[in-house]
């Protein structure tokens, strides 16, 4: 079904009585765990801009707007999505347009989430369709509203559980003037990742910390003057070490796409893994997976507190991580029949069954992809 | 202002609940007698009043936890206070409830600067956090004007802002974990030192339920290095609207300033009475002010300062020293209380697009002048939080629900602009009755649908947030 309008969407919610797909561009149907539907409901028809007003950094937009519109839309004002949205074709090997929908039904960031936050965190108002055929509105177009409950946060990474998105509204951010990055090379994961911590740590607002094939990553964005300015304070600390500096800003926007996209494991074989813990137990976990023998290719962002993993056996990584805080995702792979969402604790599982069965009391919305 | 009828079977057992209390709590965290519980009365919003049955003092999160369950058990109803620092009443206590204060945990349980986080007990005030991290040169970013007293938790419950977060968000972008005991009794852990949950947000839903969802007693925050300095300018104009136009085109500029506040005459001139900041006699000023090394000020301000002369202002004040800079805030910083010092005043809240601010404060002026009250603005303008304050009288009788109708006009403007009731404060009791303004009865019963989830038997905090003829029903299911 692809309703093209909020209310054709309503009446296909209604009508059917079988578990549907929610497809936006399909780039991250690879995402979740299996769904089992036989129909699928397509937002591809519910697009456009509603209102852009660089003034006032606002963007309202139906769901099904392929990315790559908005982010032509938004460089004509000389701004961004803050959270820097990553690009899953490469790494899923899937093809299509992704949707500002699919990003936010996945909650999907960038390497800029250490600084500005994530997809969730941008997101400032929301309409959607839930599993009854209701259509709810909640938050709205400014970006301090504390009105009533923010389910504005509840629905950025819900997977389409819980309604059908049908239109976003974002808090924007103006695009930098400059950008330079900061490569300290040869660094093992120990090292870099305490390299990652020290930038984080000082007063230099870095706006991407990542660590990739032994060399650590640390961008600073703005006005010229100023990311001159910082530059040379994240050079000065690591004065030490190997560093060099990338100027150029195509060259860095490139880097950091790469990086973002994880572009550097999407060409192997073998399963990959999103991972989630405090920064400085990233170089811990992953020491204690290579002593337990486990043949892994590494990706570090977020400062170390996100990895990525490409493992070439055949294995359920959880089994590993026991005594580290945070979340495992299998993005791509079998990893040995583990589903692909981190399971939740039972009374994080109480509360989240509680609030799909209020929101799709029939339980027909991607039915399982959270678990 | 309309409460739920207390519940007389709870008000029958209320000694019954004292013992059963007192066997998990030490005497003194157990407050029954009336002169006492009326310390309890009402929160900073005081127009409105109401001693609770009980008040409790519990001191760490397994006494909440076995709290909770004595009043889940009970059927008694709770309300959650933090420092009682809240504006829309958000603390006010029902005549037969149990105010649970979180006064007693203030502890801070870890700080972690390689991971930038710290870990406290929730009834730590937002300053002592900051307090407890700058010696080594860190902040936590949220500054709700009353973060001398008020406590993360009561920040947690209405998601508060403050004047810095046009840069560093609101405390749902600054908040990372919780530690919170369910009404029943169950204590859960969502987030930690990690980023972003692995299933549903459900921190983002709590942060800002207003103390219906569950009671906070730990919460771990990201702290950030503090800049290397700060400096505000002050910009002059003669008209409002010029005002609002020099706000919109600096946003748009691409400089994105920490803060950018107004004020309008009346504040401006009851400010300067005050305060002698030596305020300009103007319509209305601003107050810019960006961070960084020296270099990094400079090159900011230099754009802001050639947008601002683009329009014209009646004075333009740079400041060369700490002493300067403090002397631009001390007006701001002076306005509600040099409003207060002139007359009553309520404080109102809402926040709307921008691009509407000439507008919607000429139509403030005009509904000032229907109802005959004075209104001064003073405000965040980079995000458009707006604090109009109606001065009233509290000691003439009617005065007080003018300003109320008033305010509600204004918060009703505020909404058919695309803005909404309240931008930091909360909805509380105080704007309650205004939520079909903003919400239809679909939009208002899927946020339900979360409290019936949490808090099933609506026992927390359920006479706020939402109209009370929405919740009835629920309410007396219990």
């Amino acid at each position: 079904m692809i309703p093209t309008s909020e209310l054709e969407l309503v009446e296909a919610i209604k009508s059917t009585s079988e578990p549907v797909r929610i497809v936006g561009g399909g780039t991250r149907q690879g995402l979740g765990n299996t769904v089992k539907a036989r129909e699928s409901i397509s937002t591809s028809a519910l697009t456009g801009i509603t209102l852009l007003e660089p003034a006032a950094l606002t963007l309202v937009v139906r769901a099904g707007t392929p990315l790559a519109d908005v982010q032509k839309a938004l460089d004509l004002e000389n701004q961004q999505l803050p959270f820097e949205p990553m690009d899953h074709r490469a790494l899923l090997g899937s093809a299509g347009a992704s949707t500002i929908g699919g990003v936010v039904a996945c909650n999907i960031s960038g390497p800029r989430r250490i600084s500005a936050g994530a997809c969730r965190d941008s997101l400032i108002g929301v309409r959607f369709v839930d599993g009854s055929g209701n259509v709810v509105k909640n938050g709205g177009r400014v970006m301090k509203n504390v009105t009533g409950y923010d389910l504005v946060k509840l629905m950025a990474g819900s997977y389409g559980t819980l309604g059908v998105m049908t239109e976003l509204s974002f808090k924007l951010q103006p695009k930098p003037a400059e950008v330079a990055t900061i490569k300290i090379h040869d660094v093992d994961d120990v090292t870099g990742v305490a390299a990652l911590s020290r930038a984080l740590g000082s007063p230099n607002d870095v706006t991407g910390t990542a660590l990739v094939d032994g060399t650590a990553l640390i961008r600073v964005e703005g006005l010229p003057k100023s990311v001159k300015y910082r530059t040379k304070a994240l050079k000065d600390i690591f004065a030490s070490q190997n560093v060099s500096v990338e100027n150029d800003p195509v060259k860095s926007n490139g880097i950091w796409a790469a990086v973002g996209d994880v572009s550097e494991l999407a060409g192997c074989r073998g399963d990959i893994w999103r991972i989630s813990v405090k920064p400085t137990d990233g170089p811990v976990l992953v020491a204690k997976l290579r002593a337990a023998g486990i043949d892994l290719k590494v990706h570090y962002d977020w400062g170390g507190g996100l990895i990525y993993l490409r493992v070439n056996d055949d294995l359920n990584l959880r089994d590993h991580l026991a005594g580290f805080a945070g979340h495992a995702t299998l993005i791509r792979g079998t990893g040995a029949g583990a589903i692909a969402m981190p399971p939740q604790n039972a009374l994080v599982a109480k509360l989240e069954t509680g609030l799909r069965a209020k929101f799709d009391p029939r339980g027909i919305l991607n039915t399982g992809i959270m678990g | 202002m309309q409460m739920p009828i207390p519940n007389a079977a709870v008000l029958d057992k209320k000694q019954h609940i004292v013992h059963r209390l007192l066997t998990v709590l030490p005497k003194e965290a157990v407050i029954s007698d009336p002169s006492q519980t009326r310390a309890y009365e009402c929160d900073a919003l005081t127009a409105y009043r109401c001693s609770p049955m009980l008040a409790v003092l519990p001191s760490d999160t397994e006494q909440v936890s076995d709290v909770l369950r004595i009043c889940f058990e009970e059927g008694v109803p709770v309300v959650p206070r933090g420092s009682g620092t809240s504006l829309a009443g958000g603390a006010l206590p029902t005549a037969d409830c149990v105010i649970l204060g979180v006064a007693k945990l203030n502890d801070v349980l870890e700080t972690d600067y390689d991971n930038r986080l710290i870990r406290v007990q929730s009834g730590r005030t937002n300053l002592s956090v900051s307090g407890a991290v700058e010696e080594d040169g860190f902040f936590y970013a949220p500054d709700p004007s009353s973060q001398l007293a008020c406590a993360i938790a009561g920040n947690i419950g209405m998601n508060s802002g403050g004047a810095h977060c046009l840069k560093y968000g609101v405390t749902t972008n600054n908040l990372l974990g919780v530690t919170m005991v369910m009404m029943n009794g169950d204590v859960v852990e969502i987030g930690g030192s990690h980023l972003d949950a692995g299933g549903l947000d459900l921190l983002g839903v709590i942060c800002g339920s207003e103390g219906q969802l569950g009671v906070v007693t730990e919460a771990t925050l990201r702290i950030l290095h503090k800049p290397v300095a700060a400096r505000p300018v002050l910009i002059a104009f003669d008209e409002n609207e010029v005002a609002g136009a020099c706000v919109a085109d600096i946003i748009k500029a691409g400089v994105l300033p920490v803060a950018i506040e107004f004020m309008d005459r009346l504040c401006i001139e009851t400010s300067e009475n005050f305060a002698k900041a030596g305020y300009p006699d103007a319509e209305a000023l601003l107050i810019v002010e960006v961070e960084g090394s020296e270099i990094e000020i400079e090159e900011q301000l230099e754009k802001i300062i050639a947008i601002a002369e683009r329009h014209n202002p009646v004075e333009l004040r740079q400041s060369n020293s700490e002493e300067e800079s403090a002397k631009i805030w001390l007006g701001r910083k002076s306005a509600f209380g040099a409003i207060g010092q002139i007359s009553d005043y309520m404080c109102l809240d809402g926040t709307i697009p921008v691009s509407e601010l000439p507008f919607v404060l000429r139509r403030i002026g005009e509904i000032g002048e229907k109802f005959g009250l004075r209104v001064g603005n003073v405000f965040h303008a980079g995000d458009g939080n707006m604090h109009p304050l109606i001065l009233f009288d509290a000691n003439k009788p009617g005065d007080l629900e003018r300003c109320e109708e008033m305010g509600a006009e204004i918060l009703r403007l505020c909404v058919e602009v695309g803005g909404c009731l309240t931008g930091e404060h909360g909805v509380g009791v105080e704007k309650r009755d205004l939520m079909f303004d903003q919400y239809n009865a679909e939009d208002i019963e899927a946020q339900l649908h979360v409290k019936d989830v949490f808090d099933p038997k609506w026992l927390l905090n359920a006479a706020k947030v939402f109209p009370l003829t929405a919740t009835e029903t629920r309410r007396n299911a219990s």
